[in-house]
């Protein structure tokens, strides 16, 4: 068995608000293979993207991390200092942001937003070597050399995005955090980011976790499948199981509700709507949503348990 | 028998008119028409700049074509007397993408439902009114007392979307045109909006113009599908045909990049070849990402040409002359 680099155990995330506290992550726990490919999928408000912020120890107040603990590999990154938590970021863990056209500044040429990645490490380079890093760093990501010139608006989203990866593996980081990272973009230029950043992994031999709610995305790319519903894993398994058996009746309903190229009339919403993180039903969280619900399911609240070998669900009736 | 709208090759270009200058073509030689007797669902699917937000500005009157016209009940747009201009506001609908943008935050959600009433004068009474509002919040599958006295910030994206869409069925219109209208919302909520949609144009015979980036959505919500790439036309045709059996080189790259919830995991491995490089001069806009590209295709643009009953394509390879 692959010694895990990244362990989430038990993280909570809480935002305080005037009518109390709000519980965004509750209790969430996954582990990650160096190579493995993980998805996070769920609703948006679904705590997915908190948990990318919390990982990275990212969270701004109101909010903050409340309980639970964050290894890469063997460092407890919630004991951390702040200056050592922030060398650690981009070194250890990259963040490959949603919007790249917000994350990049738009008055530096890409080559300068580079530099200040590796300084702000102190990695430096004398200038030869460094000119040479910022044409590998950019050809890896299939972009060509003058974009180093260039300014954010000068580039397409597509190449933008490519120029977030650029910058994300600079430091030949042991895990890369994904959030939604092609919402924005046409699904051809998302199919080509998508291999760029499948290929990189592969180079550098890290970890990726892929947050989004395109389940389709999630199918071709990820290796394992954790699905939040307000706050909290309901299910997580092997991605091939989750296609063919998903367990919990929510994943059910996600699958259901993603629109099919091969037949039609398949597309099905989920009725009803998430719940408000403040004040959340009892029992399982889904059970207002959920056509299998029993009395069960509005008096206590499912833990994640095992099911089948490397898959566990938190339902009642799986 | 009048379209009930029809565009006539539609061309609009931004920014032409200056020194030497020729403008930016969003869309060239557009043509298309619908009857008020036969609703239709109709796709008009493209990536960024493939100018389909053009096109719904065009259709709506938003923007003047550069040349062709946009005709309502066979008159141009751009001269419909005012009465006229009413009735063409109250007939066709429009659902943008946004269902933030639409909302003044300081006014409750009702605003947007009760200004069309007193505009067009549909209700004689307040009573009637709010009937009038509660019929079409039900028909989008919204409960009016979870909707009304709210303000916009209370509700869900997804809800205030489909009070949108609720806003243009109370003007009863023979056409709406959405674009992009469910590309803000979760995926969870798109096919419960998309089947209102649906529902609305086979009970009550409303003919739909669904822009979107999304072919998936618009093969299960249209009838048929216009496919732009780059200001022009290159496949058109009913849904079944174009998504099962694309013709056109780029439709064929369009289908093969959306991902599928599928265990064969084919996705990342062949990569569509060719990026998109400048424009080139008078020949096929697909040119420079085209793996079948002939010598002639970098210099005469192929016209759309039948290829069969119901489809129609933009090809010298796929659709020959």
């Amino acid at each position: 068995m692959n010694q895990p680099v990244l362990r989430v155990e038990g993280l909570r995330v809480a935002y305080d608000h005037p009518l109390g506290l709000v519980r965004a992550v509750d209790d969430v726990s996954f582990s990650l293979t160096p190579h493995e490919r993980f998805g996070l999928a769920g609703e948006s408000g679904s705590g997915k993207s908190t948990m990318a912020l919390a990982i990275l120890r990212m969270i701004r107040p109101p909010g903050h991390i409340d309980g639970g603990e964050v290894w890469l590999e063997d460092t407890r990154l919630l004991s951390l200092s702040d200056d050592a938590m922030r060398r650690l970021r981009l070194a250890g863990i990259a963040l490959v942001p949603q919007g790249s056209m917000n994350a990049l500044n738009p008055v530096l040429r890409i080559r300068a937003q580079i530099a200040d990645a590796l300084d702000d490490h102190g990695t430096s380079l004398p200038k030869r070597d460094f000119e040479k890093r910022v044409r590998e760093l950019l050809h890896d990501v299939g972009l060509p050399p003058e974009v180093a010139d260039m300014y954010p608006h000068e580039l397409s989203g597509g190449m933008k995005q490519r120029a977030c990866i650029a910058i994300a593996i600079c430091l030949r980081p042991k895990v890369i955090i994904a959030d939604e990272p092609t919402s924005a973009l046409d699904v051809v230029v998302q199919r080509q980011v998508m291999a760029t950043l499948a290929r990189v992994q592969q180079e550098l031999g890290a970890a990726v976790v892929l947050i989004g709610h395109d389940m389709g995305l999630m199918a071709q790319f990820v290796d394992r499948l954790g699905v939040m519903y307000a706050g909290r894993l309901v299910e997580i398994a092997p991605i091939g199981q989750i296609i063919t058996a998903p367990r919990h009746p929510y994943t059910q309903m996600l699958i259901a509700s993603l629109p099919s190229l091969e037949s039609k009339g398949t597309m099905q919403g989920i009725p009803g709507l998430a719940p408000l993180l403040r004040e959340l039903p009892s029992g399982c969280a889904f059970h207002p949503r959920c056509p299998r619900a029993v009395a069960r399911c509005s008096a206590e609240r499912p833990e994640l348990r095992d099911i089948a070998a490397g898959a566990q669900a938190a339902c009642h009736l799986a | 028998m009048t379209a009930l709208l029809e565009a006539r090759h539609v061309t609009k270009a931004y920014g032409a008119g200056l020194v030497g200058h020729d403008g930016i073509v969003a869309l060239q030689d557009f043509s298309l028409a619908l009857e008020v007797e036969r609703p239709r669902i109709i796709a008009i699917v493209g990536e960024s700049g493939s100018g389909k937000t053009t096109l719904a500005r065009l259709l709506l009157g938003l923007v003047a074509p550069s040349t062709g016209q946009v005709m309502y009940h066979g008159q141009d747009l751009h001269r419909l007397s005012a009465e006229q201009r009413r009735d063409f506001r109250r007939d066709i609908q429009a659902i943008f993408q946004d269902p933030y943008g639409v909302y003044n935050p300081f006014y409750r959600v009702d605003h947007v439902l009760t200004t069309p009433v007193r505009k067009f004068r549909l209700a004689k009474t307040r009573s009637e009114a709010h009937g009038l509002i509660e019929d079409a919040l039900r028909a989008v599958g919204l409960r009016p007392e979870e909707i009304l006295g709210r303000y916009p910030h209370q509700l869900s994206g997804g809800q205030r979307q489909r009070v949108m869409v609720a806003r243009a069925l109370l003007l009863r219109p023979h056409l709406i045109v959405a674009d992009e209208p469910v590309s803000m919302v979760d995926a969870s909520l798109r096919a419960t909006i998309l089947g209102s949609l649906r529902q609305l144009n086979r009970e009550r015979g409303i003919s739909i113009i669904y822009i979107t980036h999304d072919l998936a959505t618009a093969y299960q919500v249209a009838d048929s599908i216009i496919v732009l790439y780059r200001s022009v036309l290159v496949e058109a045709g009913d849904v079944e045909l174009v998504v099962k059996a694309p013709r056109h080189p780029y439709t064929q790259q369009l289908i093969a990049s959306v991902p599928q919830v599928s265990t064969k995991r084919t996705w990342l491995d062949e990569q569509p070849g060719g990026q998109r490089t400048a424009e080139t001069a008078g020949g096929c806009k697909f040119v420079s990402r085209c793996p079948i590209a002939l010598p002639k295709c970098s210099e005469v643009a192929p016209q759309p040409r039948p290829t069969e009953p119901g489809r129609e394509v933009a090809c010298h390879v796929a659709a020959p002359v």
